[in-house]
């Protein structure tokens, strides 16, 4: 008479429990998606933060200033070979002479500065950086080559985008992590409270040679449908809030100057995200719920 | 059959609730176990269908040694025991038919075998007409049938029904142990649970007594109480 694994009767004892547990079925939803809403906006603040830094960091670049007795040319031959320093990405050369018209261009208003020559700067190159963290290295290699006289770099600005970058990123994983655990202790809650009333059928499917698994699967399937809806209704509103936020801070006199991600641009990986989330609280919630009333 | 062999169990609060029980029950046999409250019966139901463990002794059900058996093999062995509970149990958002048909899924039965079984179990007793009803809209003495029917339904060797005319009037009590004599005779093996004498003594069937752990008497034909015995 036993058999293995029936797939239709799990399937269709869990949906039917969403429904026969109505109230309940709506409280654990609730609290995926409160759940979800804010891990999720949590994430979407600190993805937000750290692409800002990430522009800041693109525009912190080095000048790399090349020696006085080197001509034009002799000071373009060295692109190469400051291309080919670790951790170069792009290099833009400036003339000493655009680099004068530019300086006065700029200072237009100071007349100190009307009766300069021509060779008042050096001819120099600017640095963009892969990886800002190495400033103080690569700095120290591009002044290895031979002909740059002089690199200078904002080492300690440079450093503190770092280090707020990676407290930002810290802070955030482990308050993503604490609310992931605290989502699984509220979701077991929820579930236990429901798999409360259905502490008898659990009793009876036990005194008639139910096997754990058999007991087990139903509970399963709910939690991966609720898990499931729960993270389709919290992926839609926090796009609408995400929107909204976004649309008064653009507005905004004082934030103007950040800039938002897309939200659609982020959906190929915020959906898949909150559904594997949400199945995982949802599952794992019914797991850790129901294992207490198995012990019969 | 069951078989329990200087049987003692100590609960963690350290009540001795058995005290060297010796206890065989063959296949085919209809015996009562009867004591009064606290005598140490409902840890003999507990040990036999494995909620508890025991504490010293050997106790065989049915083909398994409970002495050594895993967590993985007791649903197969509860699959050859069928149990009655005094307040029913039966789920009451379900109707009849999905109360037994709840039982025997829970097994793995196919719907091929639920459609099958249910209307002869249901027929066996007596309530082929109220297979829809919910337990509800049913009367005491009707629910306790549907339970035996539960207990039934898949076929068990053995059926134990811990108190099953505890909630029910005189006649309705009668009528319940009348029809698990029918299922004895039709060749289950039924061990009832009670301490209500006078219906004891109406039946002509092996009784054993137990009292403050220990079985105090055990005899065919005898009479509860030590009247007879």
């Amino acid at each position: 008479m036993a058999r293995r694994f029936d797939a239709g009767y799990y399937l269709s004892e869990g949906v039917h429990s969403i429904f026969t547990h109505g109230f309940m079925s709506f409280a654990a939803v609730c609290m995926i998606v409160a759940c979800l809403l804010i891990m999720g906006s949590f994430t979407l603040v600190a993805v937000n933060l750290d692409k800002n830094l990430g522009d800041l960091e693109n525009e912190n670049q080095l000048a790399v200033y090349i020696d006085e007795s080197y001509t034009e040319e002799k000071a373009l031959s060295l692109e190469e070979q400051i291309s080919q320093v670790p951790n170069v990405t792009e290099i833009t050369f400036e003339s000493k002479k655009t680099a004068l018209e530019n300086w006065k261009a700029k200072y237009s208003d100071v007349d100190l500065m009307d009766n300069l020559p021509d060779d008042a700067f050096r001819d120099r190159f600017y640095v963009h950086m892969d990886n800002i963290e190495l400033i103080a290295q690569t700095k120290q290699d591009l002044e290895a080559v031979s002909g740059v006289a002089n690199v200078v770099a904002a080492v300690e600005i440079a450093e503190g985008f770092v280090m707020v970058r990676n407290i930002a990123t810290g802070v955030a994983l482990v308050l993503v992590g604490i609310l992931l655990v605290v989502s699984l202790f509220i979701i077991a809650n929820t579930i236990k409270l429901a798999t409360f009333y259905r502490r008898e059928e659990i009793a009876i499917m036990k005194m008639c040679g139910a096997t754990d698994g058999f007991i087990r699967w139903p509970f399963v399937v709910e939690g991966l449908a609720l898990g499931l809806a729960g993270s389709l209704v919290a992926f839609f509103l926090q796009w609408g809030i995400y929107q909204l936020v976004a649309k008064n801070i653009v507005q905004s006199n004082g934030l103007s100057l950040m800039t938002m991600i897309s939200y659609v641009s982020m959906v190929d990986v915020i959906l898949p995200v909150f559904c594997g989330v949400g199945v995982l609280i949802g599952v794992g919630g019914s797991l850790i719920a129901i294992r207490k009333f198995l012990q019969v | 059959m069951i078989r329990l062999i200087d049987v003692y169990k100590e609960y963690d609060n350290g009540t001795k609730a058995l005290k060297g029980v010796n206890l065989r029950i063959d296949d085919g046999e209809f015996v009562f176990l009867v004591g009064p409250s606290g005598s140490g019966k409902s840890t003999v139901i507990k040990l036999i269908t494995a909620e508890i463990a025991l504490t010293e002794g050997r106790l065989m059900v049915n083909g398994y040694n409970l002495n050594n058996i895993t967590p993985r093999q007791v649903p197969y062995m509860r699959r050859t025991l069928g149990i009655i509970f005094q307040d029913f149990r039966l789920i009451e958002k379900k109707t009849v038919y999905e109360n037994l048909s709840f039982a025997m899924r829970a097994v793995g039965a196919s719907n091929r075998e639920v459609r099958r079984r249910i209307p002869y179990v249901l027929k066996l007793v007596g309530l082929e007409q109220k297979a829809d009803r919910y337990p509800g809209q049913l009367s005491g003495g009707e629910q306790q049938r549907v339970a035996i029917a539960r207990a039934l339904v898949n076929n068990p060797s053995m059926i134990i029904a811990d108190e099953p005319t505890g909630n029910l009037d005189p006649q309705r009590s009668l009528e319940i142990m009348m029809l698990l004599e029918r299922i004895n005779e039709l060749g289950t093996t039924v061990l009832v649970v009670t301490h209500e004498k006078n219906l004891v003594n109406r039946f002509d069937k092996r009784v054993v007594a137990i009292e403050n752990g220990r079985i105090m008497s055990d005899g065919t034909g005898g009479y509860y109480n030590g009247e007879k015995i």
